[in-house]
Order: C-alpha cells, then structure tokens, then sequence
C-alpha cells in the first residue's frame, strides 16, 4: 500500500499498540502532526517538552507499558533531553519520537536544526536518525523492541521532514505488515545460568544474616508477587530501594524499608551488619552504599541484574547472575521449594533487627500547639485518607525523601519518582502521565516549592485535557535539601535557598491554571483540605501546604562517610545501637 | 560476548569489535570509552569483508578502567556485534608507520641496513631525508622507531594496530 512517511510512522506506532502520546508539534515535525487527526491515538498537547518526557515517564512507571512523546527540532529535542537522561538513570522504557530539518539541510545549520542524535547518544539506550521513508515502520519498531527489552531504557528516533511531508517526493513508501527487524547486535538475555542460581542457593541457606536488597529492576521485571513468595518461603527481610518502593509490602513483617543516605536505621543497619546481600536489580549506587569501601563489610554478595556490566561494576559479587530478575527469583524458589530452605539458625538476627527496629523508627518531633506545620505529619495524613493503591509522585529533595519514608507502599508501580537523575521539577508531569495511563486510580503528587516552579505550567495541560490528579504542596519557601546540607555542612551559612515567603500566591496561581487550590497553615486543617481534594474529580487540585522551614530529613548518612554513621533524629542519637 | 574473562597481565590489551557499518557507531564507540572515562591506546577501524559490518581495532588502557568493564559496556551498544578479546601472546598484531628521517648520504647505508634487518622499505629518497615504511609487531615498530631518533624524525605516522587471533585459536 502506498503512504507517506508521515502517515507510516502513525500507523507503526498504532501497530505497536500505541493509544496515548504526550507531545507539541513544531515546523520540522509538521507532517507528522496531520496523520495523527485521523489516528486513534488520543495525543496530549503540552506545554513544555520537558512535560512531555516527564508524562511520558509517569506513564511507563505506571503502567509498565513504553511511554511515548513527540516533539520538533532544535529546541524541542534540547527541551526533552532532561527526561531521556531520567529514563536512561532510571531503566524506564520510552520511544521519543523528534522532527528533523530535512534529510539534505542537515549539517547546514539550518533554522531549528541541532544533532539530536549526537547529543542524546550518551542519555538514549540507542538513538537513529532515519535517512528513508521506507525505512521508517522497521526502525518503529526496533525502537519499541530496545526500549522494552533487557534492561528497559529510552530509544529516541529522529526524523527528517522530507521523509514525511507528502509534498515531498522522498516521503513516498510502500507499506507492508510484516516487516522485520535488522539488530544483529542487540541479543538481550533473560534466562538464567542454573548453576550460578544453585551456587546462590548454596549461599542463601548457609547465610545467618542475610538481606534481600531489592532495586527497580524486580519493578521492571514484573517480579513483585515472585519475590513476596520467596522472601516468605525463606524468612529472608528485605529492603526496597528509593527506585524499588511497592515492590515488596512496605507493610509485610519481613519489610525493613527504604536504605540509603536516607534510609530508616534497620534498613541501612541490617544491611551493614548482613553477612550475605541478594541485590536483585539494584546497581549499588553510591546514594544506597555511602561510602562503598565502608559498605556492608562483612556481605558476601549475590547480585542479580539483566545488565551484565551491573555485576561487578560497583562492588565485585561472589555470586553474579545475569539475567531477569523475575526468572532469577522463580529459579532460586524452585530450588528452595525442592530442597528446603535449610536448618541455619536466624534467630539472634531476628533479634537484633527487631530491636533495632523499636528503639530507631522513623521519627519527627510533633508540632506542639501554635506551632507551624511539619511536612512529615502532612504525608502521613494523606497517606491515611487516601485508598491504598493510590499513586504518589514526587520530585525531589526533602519532600521527595518524606513521600519515601512515610508512605506505606503495599502495591506495585504506585510510586513515580525521579531516582537516578535527581530531576527537580519532575513530579507535576510524571503524576499527570500515570493517571493518563491508570484514569481509574487516585494520583497524588507529593511535590516541593522549588521543583513546582520548575514544571508547574503542565497543570494548564492537566485542566485542559481533563487528568484530575492532586498536587501537595509542602511549600517551605526553601529548597529544603539544599538548605539542609547548608545548615548541617556549611555552617548554617545559607547561600541562594530562600525562594520566598509570599510569591508566587500558590492557591491564585492554581486557580489560573484552572486547579482547584487550597492553602493550609495549620495542623488542624489538614485532614479537611485532603477530605475536599478527594472529593473532586473534574479537574486538578493543588493543596498550599505551609509547613515548618526548619525540618530536616533524618536519618542521613553524610556524603562522604560510611553508612556505619548513620545520624539519627536527635532524640535517638543517646540510645545504644 | 565470552562469558568468562581472561585476567590481563599487560597494561594495553587489544580488543576487536565487530560493529555495524553504519554511519555514528564510531562517534558511539568514542563517546562511549570518553563518557565512561576509559583511555584508547590506539584505534584502527576498517570495512570488513561482509559490507555490512565493520572492525574497530582498539587497544585500550587498563589502567583507567578494568577489562571486564570495558568489554561488558562495548557490549551494551546496539551497534556492536561482536566483541574478542586479543592476548598479546595468542594474536596476530601488525602496524604500519611510515616516516621521513634526516639521513645525509653518508648515513643511508646504515639506515638501509637497519630497515633491512626490521623488514621495511624505502619509499623515497631526498637530498637529506629518506622516508621510509615498516609493517610489523608493535614492539618491533616501537624499537625501530627508538632507533630513528638517532637520525632525527621530521615527520612520523603509526595506524594504530590491527589484530586477528593465531589460527589455532579461532573459534
């Protein structure tokens, strides 16, 4: 069938299953924003290519599915760097889809032209710049096939407008259905080496303080419910990294939470203190280990990850496995389930983690009558009111770290954050792609002052598009992070961290875009501003939560120092550990 | 891609990478080793005998980062196919230099002498200057080159190696 390059990509991308996109068209992307008229494929206007990125994002953590977006040349692609960069930190699967100024011009410097592919090759998986119209429907669908699998990771795929404008003669092509995919290099593999899981085993069973120290890639791998049977087949306790939050229930006995430079003190201890660590799709990063020749001394280490150049890259395993976490995790139970768990006595382990856990839980100090509001109480008392399987998206820093901490993650994929990458300003549009991709579930986002200002136009598109998601603004007038480091390292010397006290007016501004907004000072008017976000449906809420500059986020490991000196909340720092 | 690796005991070990002959996976390769902070020794690309592929010949620095890694990150790119660690001792390793000596008459018959005995050739003679090429082992380029400093180098090129595995141990 004849078609133009235009109408081809459309269509491939609806072959590949494609109902949703994120995106705002430009000159050299033109030709590809008419097709999309009579496509099924229902496109988000942005307002912002950031904010496409970043949805399309929230829509893969969400769903599981790729996210797409598309966007022009030139500035368009420069705009949407930041997000591939989060994706490509983050394992998270999308296919970005930018114009390119026509295939001769290219080198020209023309208007709008800039090497896409040159500057996205180090933040992509793999990038291709597509020379033919008849090559387009093949290289769709290589760039959904890389994106989804092995370790999942950003493709994006650059088009030249003359391939796709039907004015054009070299944007003539034949369609066909079946086309195939030419990547001799790219072999992903999944299955696992039965030997080396039977050595795991081995280890696993002779292990007395053994930690399950699961990292995003068990998301990725859809092995959640495969790693809740195994953990409960052997007893072994478990930590779930900032990337690997619902993974396994925060509120199941054998969970210790979140470890890292802000990990709770049982997370971080018990993995000090373990004498074996199954890393399953985590890549030891330094925000989890502190300093690594300092990191848990005494671990023998069983490291899973689909990601050969994972094992050994950070900390040399004794046990290395490549290959899906999921099929790792069902392998070692099938060997456990034939042969037992064995007789090693865990008992005084049990011990000491329990005991670490009464005397170090995660803990603030109450506000007392009259005074301002604490960011903690705020996350816990959303976390209260709103139905479990809610999703939370956050950007980061101090709040980001709260949502972390004070959530109870019981489900899979309801936690959207930036890890890797660090993006602030990625929460607004990260909420917004996961309810456009689950509309039947209630999506908060957790969000700070400073990151909200970096993104906030994309509640316009929210409004304007009808995604009702809810925003909690834990407005400190700070960039609380920065500030904290201030104050703790830097000897309370505070260099650019004020934003301010009254500008923007969050609820007036909320209103402008169409929001519901709210603004909360005190304690008492929490529960009834979350009990009215809940009740809305028709459009987004943003909630002005005033609370307390001066909170900081404890525990924390220093930057630099081993996670032996963990700082805990001053009223712990007396108790023997 | 092996899946057990061979411990290396020189600095500078030789890789042969079998890509995609298609347009960037150079620049890919390159930004690769940049980005990930791993040093080239020398760098030898060529087509090979099936057009769609590529061998990129890289010695690489095992000082800046370890073989392992170096190797397993090659791999991840899309582009690559194919991946072959070379020992110095179980490959085939030749370079080409060729270079311009100041060699007065009364010096040339020595220098011809030494070329003869390393196996170069004379590509031309001038007034005061010879220009010369040799193929041969790195180590024998290197010791030959070391030798012309007593003329006096005016101008010098190297490609860089190039390797392919002993035949008894191609696999």
């Amino acid at each position: 069938m004849q078609m133009d390059g235009g109408q081809a990509l459309i269509r491939a991308l609806e072959l590949e299953g494609v109902d949703v996109m994120f995106g705002l068209p430009g000159g050299a992307i033109l030709p590809v924003y008419d097709p999309i008229i009579d496509s099924s494929i229902r496109h988000i206007l942005v307002r912002h290519e950031q904010g496409a990125g970043h949805m399309a994002e929230g829509f893969a953590h969400a769903t599981g599915r790729p996210g797409v977006a598309m966007v022009t040349s030139g500035p368009g692609a420069t705009n949407i760097v930041t997000p591939l960069c989060d994706a490509h930190m983050d394992s998270v699967p999308l296919v970005v889809i930018t114009g390119q100024v026509p295939y001769a011009a290219i080198g020209t410097d023309a208007f709008q032209e800039c090497d896409t592919t040159g500057i996205t090759q180090s933040v992509t998986k793999h990038n291709f710049l597509v020379s033919d119209a008849q090559d387009i429907p093949r290289t769709i669908k290589e760039a959904f096939h890389i994106a989804t699998t092995g370790r999942p990771g950003p493709v994006l795929v650059d088009i030249p407008k003359d391939i796709v404008d039907p004015r054009n003669p070299r944007s003539a092509m034949e369609w066909t259905d079946d086309v195939e995919m030419d990547l001799p290099g790219y072999n992903p593999r999944t299955d696992v080496d039965p030997a080396a899981i039977r050595a795991a085993a081995e280890m696993i069973r002779a292990a007395e303080r053994p930690v399950l120290y699961v990292g995003g890639g068990v998301l990725k791998a859809r092995a959640a419910e495969a790693l809740r049977r195994f953990a409960e087949m052997t007893g072994i306790h478990v930590v779930t990294t900032l990337m690997a939050r619902g993974a396994f229930p925060d509120s199941h006995e054998l969970c210790l939470g979140m470890p890292g430079m802000h990990g709770n003190f049982t997370a971080v201890t018990a993995m000090q203190e373990a004498d074996l660590l199954i890393a399953l799709g985590a890549r030891f990063d330094d925000r989890v280990t502190g300093r690594i020749d300092g990191f848990a001394p005494g671990a023998k280490i069983i490291h899973v990850d689909i990601d050969a150049a994972e094992l050994g890259k950070v900390r040399r395993p004794d046990v290395a496995i490549q290959g899906d976490c999921r099929v790792a995790i069902e392998a070692l139970a099938e060997v456990f389930a034939a042969d037992g768990a064995g007789d090693t006595d865990r008992d005084a382990w049990r011990s000491r983690i329990s005991g670490w856990q009464e005397r170090f839980p995660l803990y603030y100090e109450p506000s007392q009558p009259g005074d301002s509001l604490k960011p903690q109480f705020v996350i816990e008392r959303l976390r209260d009111a709103t139905p479990d399987d809610t999703i939370v998206a956050s950007g980061v820093g101090q709040h980001q770290m709260w949502a972390s901490q004070y959530w109870c993650f019981d489900h899979p994929y309801t936690w959207v954050n930036s890890g890797g990458l660090g993006t602030m300003g990625f929460c607004i549009p990260a909420a917004i792609g996961a309810k456009v991709g689950c509309p039947d579930k209630m999506v908060w986002a957790v969000d700070g002052d400073g990151c909200f200002q970096m993104t906030a136009q994309e509640l316009v598109t929210a409004t304007v598009e009808n995604i009702p998601i809810k925003v909690a603004l834990l407005n400190n007038s700070y960039l609380g992070m920065v500030r904290q480091w201030q104050e703790m390292f830097y000897d309370e010397r505070y260099s650019e961290v004020f934003l301010s006290k009254d500008v923007p007016d969050y609820k007036a501004w909320a209103e402008a875009m169409g929001c519901v907004g709210m603004r909360v000072d005190s304690p008492e008017d929490v529960d009834a501003a979350i009990a009215k976000a809940n009740e809305i449906d028709d459009r987004p809420v943003v909630i002005d939560f005033r609370v307390s500059a001066s909170e900081k986020v404890y525990p924390m490991v220093p930057s630099g120092a081993t996670n032996s000196d963990l700082v805990v909340p001053p009223s712990q720092q007396d108790l023997p550990r | 891609m092996a899946g057990k690796f061979h411990v290396p005991d020189y600095r500078y070990h030789t890789l042969v990478v079998k890509v995609e002959n298609k347009s960037g996976v150079l620049a890919r390769l390159a930004a690769l080793f940049s980005r990930r902070g791993f040093n080239i020794e020398s760098l030898a690309v060529a087509p090979t005998d099936d057009a769609r592929f590529s061998r990129i010949t890289v010695v690489v620095d095992l000082e800046s980062a370890p073989l392992e890694q170096i190797i397993k990150q090659l791999d991840k790119l899309v582009n690559v196919v194919e991946i072959r660690e070379l020992h110095p001792g179980h490959a085939v390793e030749r370079e080409l230099m060729i270079v311009t000596v100041e060699a007065g008459p009364d010096r040339r018959d020595e220098l011809v002498e030494h070329l003869d005995r390393a196996g170069g050739k004379v590509l031309s003679v001038g007034t005061d200057s010879m220009m010369l090429s040799l193929v041969g082992p790195p180590k024998r380029v290197d010791d030959f080159e070391e030798l012309l400093h007593s003329y006096g180098i005016i101008e010098l090129q190297r490609t860089g190696r190039v390797a392919l595995a002993n035949l008894d141990e191609a696999d």
